[in-house]
């Protein structure tokens, strides 16, 4: 279990090393703080605006790094041959691949944490000095405790991602890595339509692989609950865990198959 | 208990894509090798020793066969504690210091932060990396990483270590300084498995040799014995020999070569049918003096270039190993 943190930290490491990754931080800040600005277009509508975009900043742009950092993890050691000095070190490969998947976690959550700290600066800065009527008008209020629940979601959603990028990683190229983690992404959010899709076919047959396609394709839309939290809607806590736990055991199944094949893989 | 052994080693690549064919790599690679040996893992590129090491080092699974270390089966982290490795133009991750590399590595053996520093420092001095240790290994050249490829091989004061071709990429200073290193090593008692293309690392280091070629082992033994069995006639050096005395002597005792080395001094070379008690007899009694007397072996080179060409060729499709 030792090796995994030193694993971990060494890829946190790399990662605030990045020109790349900084780039994209500094763009998603800058993008929540320019939502002040659209903000101030709009008629009632200025918190909203800000909440709207505030936390697509951070699923965009964290879905960004999770893919573009998750699938060069095993193939960049691979591909530049610096796997040959660490696989010959007392480490088992399991932990060679959980050390990689915590160490882009733990890099995924700070650069969700420095992100939700400039989405709430922005969000103080509006609500700073609002009066009282005004402030009855909002459905919420800026400094909402309950976005951190659509935030955790959000990072739970990027773990999973970054679970699939690493899998992939372990056996395709990058572009194809890339390709595979973003269509399993996107299929994932209309994951929903394939559960309701007995409803409209005739077939059986059809409606048994949409029924199956349900439960074996990752299901994302399960940690979007921004909507709901932006217009103030409570969100069960039930509902959270259960997404939360939705989020730890699809990632250990994705984690497990990733092991099985990189176990077997051969270094030439 | 042997401190390397394979049984039958064997792999085989799958070459194709449309149509999968395999392709042979090694071929029953049988070995021992003692604790404390300096051991020389000879041949020409693409002859197989890369995929040796890596099936040692379980970064490849072998098709058939087994390997051991220190008397457990390869891959077996216990064993992994105690080995170094030193891979072919070894790459590490360009963003760290060499002092970081080290540190990493070191604490992947559960070394505490002090040890860490402590082993690193010592061995980047060892290997000859000074201030530049700081530098970001994408800095470094291509010797340079070389040297900082055997500082991480022996992190962890190793009882066997294996070095893939541990001189390339380094001038003749740094080449010097390695081939000291590793009778350094041998002196502690590690075990050196190295493989090369280079023989005259190998005649300098190695007790024993093994010749791979085409993915078969063609020929193994001690270095002493593989060039004692194929001394190849005396070299008898004179002084005092006057030009009339050596051309009677060339006339009549069967001289292959004289070479003048001197004012009346000759290198004579005899060949291995004619004793040289006789000539050197001969000699004296016309007034020349004995400097040398040496049998003439086989250099390394020699032996190798035979066994080489007289491995088998056929082993399947167009090269994949290293």
């Amino acid at each position: 279990m030792r090796a995994i943190g030193h694993i971990a930290v060494n890829v946190f490491r790399e990662s605030v090393r990045d020109k790349v990754l900084y780039s994209i931080v500094a763009f998603a800040v800058m993008l929540i703080a320019v939502s002040y600005l659209l903000a101030q277009l709009t008629a009632g509508q200025d918190l909203k605006i800000i909440k709207d975009l505030g936390l697509a900043s951070i699923a965009t742009f964290g879905l960004l790094m999770a893919i573009f950092i998750g699938i060069g993890l095993v193939w960049k050691e691979v591909e530049r041959r610096s796997i040959y000095g660490l696989l010959t070190k007392p480490i088992r490969r399991w932990e060679f691949i959980l050390g990689k998947y915590v160490g882009l976690v733990l890099t995924l959550l700070v650069n969700v944490a420095v992100m939700t700290a400039a989405f709430y600066a922005v969000l103080a800065y509006q609500g700073w000095g609002v009066d009282e009527l005004a402030r009855r008008a909002w459905p919420a209020p800026p400094m909402d405790p309950a976005l951190l629940s659509a935030i955790a979601l959000i990072l739970v959603e990027l773990m999973l991602v970054t679970g699939i990028a690493l899998f992939f990683s372990t056996f395709s190229g990058p572009f194809l890595s890339a390709v595979l983690t973003l269509g399993l992404w996107v299929i994932g959010h209309f994951n929903t339509d394939l559960r309701n899709f007995e409803n409209v076919v005739e077939s059986r047959a059809a409606a048994w692989l949409a029924r199956g396609l349900y439960y074996a394709l990752p299901n994302f839309d399960t940690f979007d609950i921004k909507a709901q939290v932006v217009q103030g809607q409570h969100v069960a806590a039930s509902y959270i865990a259960l997404s939360v736990l939705y989020g730890m055991v699809y990632p250990a199944l994705v984690l497990t198959g990733a092991v099985a094949i990189f176990s077997r893989r051969d270094f030439k | 208990m042997d401190a390397i052994r394979t049984e039958a080693l064997t792999k085989h690549f799958t070459v194709g894509f449309w149509r999968p064919r395999p392709y042979l790599a090694l071929e029953a690679l049988t070995l021992q090798i003692g604790h404390g040996e300096v051991f020389g893992f000879l041949g020409p590129n693409g002859a197989g020793k890369t995929t040796t090491l890596k099936l040692l080092m379980q970064l490849i699974y072998p098709t058939s066969g087994h390997a051991e270390i220190l008397g457990r089966p390869v891959g077996d982290v216990e064993v992994k504690r105690r080995i170094g490795y030193l891979p072919e133009n070894p790459y590490f991750y360009d963003y760290l210091t060499a002092e970081e590399l080290l540190e990493y590595f070191s604490a992947l053996f559960g070394h505490s932060a002090a040890e860490r520093r402590r082993r690193a420092s010592a061995l980047l001095d060892e290997v000859g990396i000074g201030a530049e240790r700081r530098l970001q290994l994408r800095k470094f050249s291509k010797g340079m990483l070389q040297r900082v490829g055997i500082a991480q091989a022996l992190i962890n004061d190793p009882e066997v270590v294996f070095f893939d071709e541990p001189m390339s990429g380094l001038d003749p200073l740094g080449r010097r300084h390695i081939r000291e290193l590793i009778l350094r090593l041998r002196d502690r008692g590690c075990t050196v498995f190295f493989s090369s293309h280079v023989l005259s690392d190998a005649e300098a280091l190695c007790s024993r040799v093994a010749i791979l070629a085409n993915g078969r082992l063609v020929s193994q033994g001690a270095l002493s014995e593989i060039l004692a069995v194929t001394i190849r006639g005396w070299e008898l050096v004179v002084s005092g020999l006057t030009e009339t005395a050596l051309a009677h002597a060339q006339s009549s005792a069967g001289i292959r070569g004289a070479t003048r080395l001197g004012p009346e001094r000759y290198a004579l070379e005899l060949p291995m049918t004619v004793p040289p008690e006789h000539l050197l007899a001969k000699l004296v009694a016309a007034g020349a003096t004995l400097v040398s007397l040496n049998p003439l072996h086989d250099t390394l080179e020699d032996f190798f270039v035979r066994q080489v060409a007289a491995a088998p060729e056929e082993r399947g499709l167009e090269s994949t190993r290293g």
